[in-house]
């Protein structure tokens, strides 16, 4: 306690306190239930009441679920588009930022009104549907990366943050002759790496969690994501998915696996974003401040 | 063109994103006169046939759906703002009331949580705590001997569930603009009021809520627009045929009808209205916040 704090203010400090508590431990509560579920029998697992602890721990859960061939092919296709296309966006996004970072660039407002305009309509979802399905995109593991190339709000991020970087680091390497290729990758790039450590999570993040185009340009079980097979599992209640899983030991029941696959698919996020959240929080406070 | 041929570089460097813009953004906006016309999947979008306004003919007078996705639209989205919306401002309040920084840094870090897991993995939580049988709500509410409360199963509960469990996900990201600006409100402005016998809630009033308008102000235009939204994530991973009554929005029905379906010039033809009326939307609050002081988005 400061001591500088009148006894007014540590009362409304302490209430406070309390409300945050009880806020935290609903935020977090969830996940505990779900963690318990994961590890209990199934008997116990259905028992009604508050699940903290199980009072007898079964991996037997995960053993089943890792057993099945869906989740693999989703941690499969998850990771994938999560590396590459975290890759390939942060490429073509630095490549385009730069340009228009540029005050000389000709026509530069042209081009970004012609950028920024795309956030205020859309085509919709049938017409956006139909040409990835014109493109030849369907069930092929790129529609998850091509039509999510770029994202206009990180683009305005990275632009206003190489408009930020002095000209004379540039100038000086166009007198050693380089061009604006070279000067981008090797000099620009390199000082960016917070921004584009921020840019590229977001994506990371986006990527790990989609589960809509994959649900709708996507039919071949091979090539489904994490997400959606997630899906399939809790919310769709498909029994062959079940079924296939629980086959072998009856006692196995539904709820048990169904927490083991979400524990499964959430645990990377958990344990990753706490190291990570100081790029996410400035990102979005840079972003809304200049936007 | 010179000057093309001298920065060809840079236009190097920029045309993927050219292209890219060009076939994603603007390329869906070919398929939107499906809106007009009657799809024959034989003859593709260039060769079916115009029936001009006939979709939104049908839409406005003869269809029995199209009232109640609308209303249940407007309604949800209703709901999501007036206590969504409010939701993040109060949390930044509240945490920058709190003193002991390393609580605060933790609890701010929990709160974040939700924001970055999806609707599935949400919804899977979310079907486990308010199972009737098994979850811990409705064992505290039998446990005060009430009956168990269908909260995803049953109409009266639902769009409740739906605003609740929206604000358990966002409020913490959301806090975090609002936190920003808080602390960016000048030390000096409290320390006077302070001396002029300000007390907290005056200070609140007359400093704080003053100095963070401009960014409620922005941030409420930005969730205006979005209205006609009301959260298709969230409701096509909750929703379920018992609760379509209440639930089904705009983008949950064009997509079961239109993609599930195949009918793709109906639901195109309510997805244009959607789009217009949301940059209608946008645009007039833009205007009428810009009108009463405030700087806008535009």
């Amino acid at each position: 306690m400061l001591p500088s704090m009148t006894s007014g203010e540590k009362i409304f400090q302490w209430f406070a306190v309390i409300l945050v508590v009880m806020m935290s431990f609903a935020m977090v509560y969830p996940f505990i239930h779900i963690a318990s579920i994961s590890l209990s029998t199934p008997a116990e697992a259905l028992r009604p009441g508050i699940h903290l602890f199980p009072l007898e721990v079964s991996f037997d859960a995960y053993r089943e679920a890792m057993q099945s061939n869906g989740i693999w092919y989703g941690f499969q296709n998850t990771i994938f588009r999560t590396t590459v296309g975290t890759a390939l966006t942060l490429i073509v996004m630095s490549m385009a930022a730069y340009p228009l970072s540029k005050k000389y660039l000709p026509d530069r407002s042209f081009y970004m009104m012609f950028i920024i305009l795309t956030m205020f309509f859309s085509g919709g979802l049938i017409p956006t549907y139909l040409l990835v399905k014109g493109l030849g995109l369907f069930d092929s593991r790129w529609v998850y990366i091509v039509p999510t190339l770029f994202n206009t709000f990180s683009l305005i991020i990275l632009r206003n943050f190489f408009m930020s970087i002095p000209g004379e680091l540039e100038d000086s390497a166009k007198m050693d002759g380089a061009n604006d290729i070279r000067i981008l990758f090797s000099i620009v790039i390199p000082l960016s790496k917070p921004i584009l450590a921020t840019v590229g999570l977001w994506s990371a993040v986006m990527h790990w969690n989609a589960w809509f185009d994959a649900l709708i340009y996507v039919q071949d079980q091979t090539k489904i994501v994490l997400q959606v097979f997630i899906r399939r599992l809790v919310i769709e209640n498909q029994q062959q998915e079940l079924m296939r899983i629980i086959d072998q030991q009856k006692s196995l029941n539904a709820e048990t696996v169904k927490a083991a696959v979400l524990m499964v698919a959430t645990l990377p996020i958990l344990l990753v974003y706490p190291f990570l959240q100081k790029y996410f929080i400035k990102g979005i406070l840079v972003g809304s401040l200049k936007g | 063109m010179k000057l093309y041929y001298k920065y060809r570089y840079m236009f190097y460097l920029l045309l993927p994103a050219i292209v890219w813009y060009g076939i994603f953004s603007y390329g869906p906006l070919y398929g939107i006169q499906l809106a007009f016309k009657d799809f024959r999947i034989m003859e593709g979008i260039s060769g079916s046939p115009w029936i001009g306004l006939d979709h939104f003919r049908t839409i406005f007078q003869a269809s029995n759906d199209f009232p109640n996705i609308l209303k249940n639209t407007i309604v949800i989205s209703f709901y999501h703002i007036a206590f969504g919306f409010p939701a993040p401002i109060l949390l930044a309040l509240l945490f920058n009331e709190l003193r002991f920084k390393l609580f605060k840094r933790v609890a701010q870090t929990i709160s974040y949580l939700p924001h970055f897991l999806s609707w599935v993995v949400l919804s899977g939580l979310l079907i486990a705590i308010l199972s009737p049988s098994s979850g811990i709500v409705n064992a505290i509410i039998t446990f005060f001997g009430f009956e168990p409360i269908y909260f995803l199963g049953g109409k009266q509960y639902f769009r409740f569930t739906l605003v609740v469990s929206a604000i358990w996900k966002e409020i913490g990201w959301g806090s975090i603009i609002y936190l920003a600006a808080l602390a960016s409100v000048d030390p000096h402005l409290y320390e006077s009021a302070v001396v002029d016998g300000a007390g907290r809630w005056k200070q609140m009033l007359h400093i704080t809520l003053p100095m963070i308008m401009p960014t409620i102000a922005i941030m409420f235009i930005l969730r205006i627009g979005g209205i006609l939204d009301a959260g298709f994530d969230q409701i096509l991973n909750l929703y379920n045929p018992v609760v379509f009554g209440v639930a089904d929005i705009i983008d949950t029905y064009i997509y079961r009808v239109g993609i599930g379906q195949l009918q793709y010039g109906i639901t195109t033809a309510i997805g244009l209205f959607k789009n217009v009326i949301a940059l209608a939307l946008v645009l007039g609050t833009n205007y009428i916040i810009k009108k009463a002081g405030q700087e806008g988005l535009i």
